[in-house]
């Protein structure tokens, strides 16, 4: 587990609320291009970790390395400057904008950074930029549509598509297909999972279908009580006596035809 | 020692007019979440028509006891025609908007209800001394006091405790309190909010009125009464605790004898002294001193 | 910065305003020149109103930057309107930059209450202190520019509207900016904005010190088109609730519209207080309550809906 070619390397992560122990004894090595899955009943932890990582919470203990850097301490601002992004579980997105616009906003802060923030914003340079990102994630027919009109799938695709301008070596998604119909899922994961694929990112990713952990996954880190109960390929950890009853359930054992 | 007196009663004095009026106003931001800019005017129009009022009795021959009854019939009129229009016919279609949309709203009716009371009432002030007259001055600790300034101390802590009682020991309280902390949570519990901010409304307004009217005897009623009383209740309220009656009482007093000992004192610093002590509050506890615990939504 | 509809046009209505200025009424010449004065506040005020920012107290930068140019007049005789347009922009600004590092915290209604209980500490104390005049204000000397001083009002009138117009295109230009571009989502969604990377309390505190310079260099123009300050019309928050009004009422879709409301605000003044003094507020009053209800986007967004100009974002 303990490999040199770890990205994010994270010790000993112990989080509390006064009594309550949200995180304890997190270990976790996560290699450049890994595609993780992170799995766990609701209040197991998942969410918390996400937002540790990506310095949204502070952790009671621990570190979190990326690229031998410190990341405690710093901030969901800088954090994302050091190349970590994250979506979120409820689209955050500006939603009396275009798609259009909340992309060239997300390009915008990627790219002018410092005193480039002075200079105008609507540049061809930042055009064709947004029309990458439009195609990748097939996002072209909405792109005039402004956003609190538009259906969740759509909401969600800009969602993780404006955490993905700023180029990150690892992105977090917080739950991508909750609030997707289940016929649309695949297609969904297909199309973010593809225009990430293009760039290498090393993905993680919290989701409570199985069947959409098990098709993108080459990694399961599964959560319970605040712990990590496994850490294996998924056939592996579907099959694991731990996940099955603390995770799992009786509920995919229906599922699975 | 006769001096440190007159600070101390001219200071309770001056916090329990603006402790009543604080009262209504941070309950209906406790409840409403408005900061209700028009308060000003219920407490001007509550002076207002009690003074009128008490000037035509008088007129008329009649006892000036009739004074009190007045004062208090002004502030319930006041109350619950100004609470109920307002309420009904403006903020009940803003509840979805921006609350600071609806304080905009709220000043937008202020100065509305500052001109009607221009073109009602004139812009000659008004004289309704006869309830203070009536209850003569007594000699205390070496100075000489009114009565009536001292009847309105009275008032003031028998609002206090009213209050208390009202959302400590009644189940109206309880109501109250489930809206104040969540007021989706009162909806599904099944507790009638609409009719609770209508209520609440009007309760406010009667105690702005009533601020108003018990104060009308002891100044000259003229125009410009509510933009000065308003921002004094702000600082009160920020001070405070939007949505705390107790923060609104410990508020009033801090900002009544803070502001007394500096008109004998120091008067240059009369104003100053109390919106500077508003701004350092919001800049070091911006909840104030007492507000209300919020619930943590994830 | 020229190239768009919205530049173009503030150059030919300058232009033409100047040149229209040379014959126009004395009557009309004033109203523009307290008109532009005020607009320069609003300009400000609507850059903190697109980030979703409300101050009640802007009367505070307002009434610094007019007390300002009376302070410089009558303890160092200074009259030169340049001067003193400075002199009222950089106090404002200063005082707005510094400020500024605690008011980037605060948002909603504590931003506005914050606001107004610093712009009524200045009150107080304008109000008690002798020397600046307390409740009567006093008189402020002709302007002069570059040592001459003019006969009529027409010289200053058109520093005011050229003012004006570098201010609005200044901000129409800010307003394309990453920066400026942040305004409307910094309203939307913060948190979107802080994980996206940029700081949201470093955009604020920007907008917010633009915002005190244009109130600052709003208030020492209003107090050179007077010739006079005094606290009850600069500094209480009263003033302030006039400016949220005019605001609101111009809307914030471009940088003409708050050109258009101070005009707009000048004149309906005149007339109400010519026709019903008594009844001025209450018809500032149920305007404000007819724009919140029926035309939330001001009269800007009457104009755009009449087709006549485009909304230049």
């Amino acid at each position: 587990m303990r490999n040199s070619s770890s990205i994010l390397q994270v010790r000993n992560l112990l989080k509390t609320f006064g009594a309550v122990v949200a995180a304890k004894d997190i270990n976790v090595d996560i290699s450049q291009g890994e595609i993780v899955g992170i799995i766990g009943a609701n209040g197991a932890g998942k969410t918390c970790f996400v937002n540790m990582v990506t310095g949204y919470l502070a952790p009671t203990e621990g570190s979190i390395k990326f690229e031998g850097a410190e990341l405690v301490g710093l901030g969901t601002r800088k954090i994302t400057h050091a190349g970590i992004s994250r979506s979120f579980q409820v689209s955050q997105v500006f939603h009396s904008m275009t798609v259009s616009e909340n992309l060239m906003i997300a390009l915008a802060i990627a790219n002018n950074r410092g005193a480039d923030a002075l200079g105008l914003m609507d540049t061809p340079d930042l055009r064709s930029k947004l029309d990458e990102v439009l195609k990748r994630y097939k996002l072209e027919p909405q792109k005039d549509a402004t956003v609190s009109a538009l259906a969740q799938g759509v909401r969600k695709l800009l969602d993780i598509a404006m955490a993905v301008v700023s180029k990150p070596r690892i992105l977090l998604l917080d739950e991508p297909t909750s609030g997707i119909s289940v016929e649309e899922k695949f297609d969904f994961m297909d199309i973010v999972m593809g225009a990430l694929k293009e760039d290498g990112v090393t993905v993680l990713f919290v989701e409570h279908d199985m069947e959409i952990v098990e098709r993108y996954v080459s990694r399961v880190l599964a959560f319970y009580q605040g712990e990590i109960i496994a850490d294996m390929p998924p056939k592996d950890a579907l099959a694991d006596k731990k996940v099955q009853e603390f995770v799992i359930g009786k509920e995919h054992h229906k599922k699975k035809k | 020692m006769e001096a440190a007196l007159t600070i101390l009663l001219d200071g309770l004095q001056f916090s329990s007019y603006l402790f009543i009026v604080s009262a209504g106003l941070t309950i209906i931001f406790g409840v409403m979440k408005i900061l209700n800019v028009a308060h000003g005017s219920f407490y001007a129009w509550g002076a207002y028509t009690a003074a009128f009022f008490i000037g035509k009795f008088s007129d008329m021959g009649l006892p000036d006891a009739l004074g009190f009854l007045i004062i208090v019939a002004a502030a319930i009129v006041v109350g619950v025609i100004l609470g109920f229009i307002i309420e009904q016919g403006i903020l009940k279609h803003m509840y979805e908007r921006d609350e600071v949309l609806i304080v905009l709203a709220t000043f937008g009716l202020f100065l509305v209800l500052e001109d009607i009371i221009l073109i009602a009432f004139g812009t000659d002030p008004y004289f309704a001394y006869q309830p203070m007259a009536l209850l003569d001055s007594v000699e205390l600790g070496g100075i000489t006091r009114d009565v009536y300034g001292m009847t309105l101390i009275g008032v003031a802590a028998v609002v206090a405790v009213g209050c208390w009682w009202l959302l400590n020991k009644t189940k109206w309280g309880t109501l109250l309190k489930a809206v104040i902390f969540d007021r989706e949570m009162g909806i599904s519990m099944g507790i009638n909010v609409p009719l609770v901010y209508t209520l609440t409304f009007i309760g406010g307004a009667i105690l702005g009125g009533l601020g108003g009217a018990y104060i009308a005897p002891t100044i000259s009623v003229a125009p410009g009464l509510g933009t000065e009383v308003i921002v004094l209740s702000f600082a009160v309220v920020v001070v405070g605790g939007m949505g705390s009656i107790a923060g609104a009482a410990i508020g009033s007093l801090i900002i009544g004898i803070l502001r007394a000992i500096a008109v004998h004192e120091l008067p240059q610093v009369e104003l100053f002294v109390v919106f500077a002590v508003m701004a350092i509050v919001l800049v070091f506890r911006p909840e104030g001193l007492f507000a209300p615990a919020k619930p943590r939504k994830i | 910065m020229f190239n768009d509809r919205t530049a173009k046009f503030l150059l030919l209505a300058a232009l033409v305003i100047c040149v229209g200025g040379a014959f126009a009424p004395n009557w009309i010449v004033n109203q523009f020149m307290f008109g532009f004065s005020r607009a320069l506040a609003i300009l400000g005020l609507m850059v903190l109103w697109r980030t979703g920012l409300v101050s009640f107290g802007h009367a505070f930068y307002f009434g610094l930057g007019a007390y300002a140019v009376a302070i410089l007049d009558s303890k160092l005789g200074v009259s030169d309107v340049f001067l003193r347009l400075l002199a009222g922009a950089v106090v404002a600004g200063v005082a707005g930059f510094l400020i500024g590092f605690i008011m980037r915290n605060y948002r909603d209604i504590f931003f506005a209450m914050l606001n107004t209980a610093i712009s009524m500490v200045l009150f107080g104390i304008v109000v008690k202190t002798e020397s600046l005049g307390s409740t009567d204000g006093f008189a402020i000397s002709a302007s002069t520019i570059f040592g001459l001083a003019p006969e009529t009002k027409y010289p200053l009138f058109v520093i005011i509207t050229l003012v004006g117009l570098t201010a609005a295109l200044a901000v129409n230009f800010y307003l394309k900016t990453t920066f400026g571009k942040l305004t409307t989502a910094i309203r939307d969604n913060e948190i979107r904005v802080e994980y996206l990377g940029f700081s949201v309390a470093h955009a604020i505190h920007l907008k917010y010190t633009i915002s005190t310079i244009l109130a600052g260099g709003a208030g020492a123009l209003m107090a050179m088109s007077l010739g006079q300050v005094d606290p009850e019309s600069m500094i209480n928050w009263t003033v302030s609730g006039e400016l949220v009004f005019v605001t609101i009422l111009s809307g914030p879709g471009n940088v003409i519209a708050p050109f258009i409301g101070s005009l707009v605000f000048e004149v309906l003044r005149t007339y109400a207080f010519e026709l019903a003094p008594q009844a001025w507020q209450l018809i500032m009053g149920a305007t404000f309550l007819t724009i919140i209800f029926f035309l939330p986007g001001g009269i800007w967004s009457l104009i755009e809906k009449l087709g006549g100009k485009k909304n230049e974002k």
